[in-house]
């Protein structure tokens, strides 16, 4: 289904069942007079890998930052597993973070650790019951489902960029979240690398059965990943629909995308 | 004009936000005892050397300056009992202090700013793990713990600065230069020196995570923020002094 320039606050009866995340209206305002989101609405269901493009600055991260709570928007709600964000404490906040997954554009590894350490960095501040035998068995597992096993004692300013994502999505995933968000997966990498991870990201959806919200530029990563494409133009949803149905685009500028 | 002493004004109460919330947060559980005990080594341990070696200057610059004067006066066997109040009342904590806002705080801005730019503090926020908790309250509470410990230790090694400088010109036994500087000290110069490097050690930390952990995006701001530490950082030293004398003359 193909709606172009249209804020998608409509849902079906199906849609609603199975929605988990919820944006309704979201503005954001920086500083005087940088309104970067303009009224965002979409809704991303149980399964699915919702690919968001648009131009540098259109609104693209910020929007997936006020999901996890990280910035505050001016107007708006958002409803991840049924609870406004918006609304909840610190402590809730925390608890709904611990389901959702982010990938940093740099991998936000922690320069100051090793790999090993990065991951069970995480591990330990939320499971404190493992022992350190099981804090281990778990960081392996998680550095073998990225094809990192060998990387464990290295630190973050000896791997390459590809790696340092990779590692950052173990990290991502050692809690295993039920939804994950990708800023920008692939940029910075090689075309063969930004295929690896895209189909780490597939092999993801399909074992972990995850929910997620993929930012790129990177229109081979979204031909790949995508279940459905939202387009944003200066803050708000330009259009929204598959690929095949976006790459027709009777609108030019989304079609440019796709050329 | 105005816009400066808005900025300045609106920084400072930022400021005693940031500093407001670490005796909020530094007694809620659980505490980071490890990434605690690691600063403190980081903080504490490592600047040791320096400290080390100003503090022996400063005991034997101290001597071999002053001593001309009271020989002038006949009064050179006051000397040990003068270096010793002058290094533990003012100069070691003072020094000592200015010495941890060049080193500590300015690699604490500089830690945490690189961390804001690169998203590392953001992370830990995602991953429902408190980055103030971590990263912030670990440090206040190193470096208020720290930077009295290694001015007691300039202290003693001032002292022993002074000795050499004694030695130079004269021969004093070590147990008669001991013996003069105990006879000359009382609590009372020891006790308010001391609580106000507490006060040195907690806005040196201060002022450095808060600058770091409020650096704007992009790598300038990591020297930025790691400077306006040691600025800032230095010139709260002179006023929290001054302060201190103030009050230390009232009531003493």
């Amino acid at each position: 289904m193909l709606n172009e320039k249209e804020n998608t606050g409509t849902k079906t009866k199906a849609d609603k069942k199975t929605a988990i995340i919820e944006i309704k209206d979201l503005h954001k305002t920086f500083g005087n007079d940088n309104h970067v989101l303009k009224g965002v609405n979409f809704t991303v269901n149980k399964g699915e890998d919702l690919v968001v493009l648009g131009r540098s600055g259109s609104g693209k991260s910020v929007t997936i930052k006020c999901i996890v709570g990280l910035i505050t928007p001016d107007k708006g709600e958002i409803n991840v597993f049924e609870e406004n964000v918006l609304e909840l404490k610190k402590k809730e906040l925390n608890e709904m973070r611990v389901r959702i997954g982010f990938l940093f554009q740099s991998g936000a590894l922690y320069d100051s650790m090793s790999v090993r350490e990065n991951l069970a960095f995480t591990l330990r501040k939320h499971k404190r019951d493992l022992n350190a035998d099981e804090i281990e068995s778990e960081v392996l597992e998680a550095l073998d489902n990225v094809g990192l096993s060998d990387a464990i004692d290295k630190m973050p300013s000896e791997l390459s960029g590809g790696m340092r994502k990779r590692i950052g999505l173990a990290r991502t995933l050692i809690l295993k979240p039920e939804i994950i968000l990708y800023d920008e997966p692939t940029t910075g990498l090689d075309t063969i690398t930004s295929r690896e991870i895209s189909e780490l990201i597939l092999d993801i959806k399909h074992r972990r059965k995850t929910t997620s919200i993929i930012i790129t530029h990177d229109m081979a990563c979204a031909k790949l990943t995508a279940d459905r494409i939202i387009v944003l133009k200066e803050g708000t949803i330009q259009a929204e629909g598959t690929y095949g149905e976006l790459e027709k685009s009777e609108d030019e500028w989304v079609r440019s995308f796709f050329e | 004009m105005t816009l400066n002493l808005k900025n300045t004004f609106e920084d400072v109460g930022n400021a005693t936000l940031f500093a407001a919330r670490f005796f909020k947060e530094v007694f809620i559980p659980p505490y980071e005892t490890r990434q605690f005990l690691k600063q403190c080594y980081a903080i504490g341990y490592k600047s040791l050397p320096l400290v080390a070696i100003t503090g022996f200057i400063m005991g034997l610059v101290l001597t071999l300056q002053s001593r001309p004067t009271l020989v002038k006066f006949g009064a050179e066997s006051w000397l040990p009992g003068m270096v010793a109040l002058s290094l533990i009342r003012e100069i070691a904590p003072v020094i000592t202090a200015l010495i941890c806002a060049g080193k500590v705080s300015s690699g604490i801005g500089a830690e945490l700013g690189s961390m804001k730019v690169t998203e590392q503090i953001d992370a830990m926020e995602v991953s429902a793990i408190n980055p103030y908790k971590y990263l912030v309250v670990t440090r206040i509470l190193a470096t208020t713990l720290m930077v009295p410990i290694l001015v007691i230790f300039a202290d003693a090694i001032g002292i022993l600065g002074g000795y050499a400088g004694i030695n130079i010109h004269g021969d004093v036994s070590f147990y008669r230069y001991i013996t003069k500087i105990f006879q000359s000290l009382e609590f009372l110069d020891i006790i308010p020196a001391t609580i106000k490097t507490f006060f040195f050690g907690f806005f040196i930390g201060m002022i450095g995570c808060y600058k770091g952990f409020n650096a704007s995006n992009g790598t300038e701001s990591v020297g930025k923020a790691a400077n306006s530490a040691v600025v800032t950082a230095s010139l709260t030293i002179f006023i929290i002094d001054m302060l201190a004398v103030q009050i230390t003359d009232l009531f003493f």
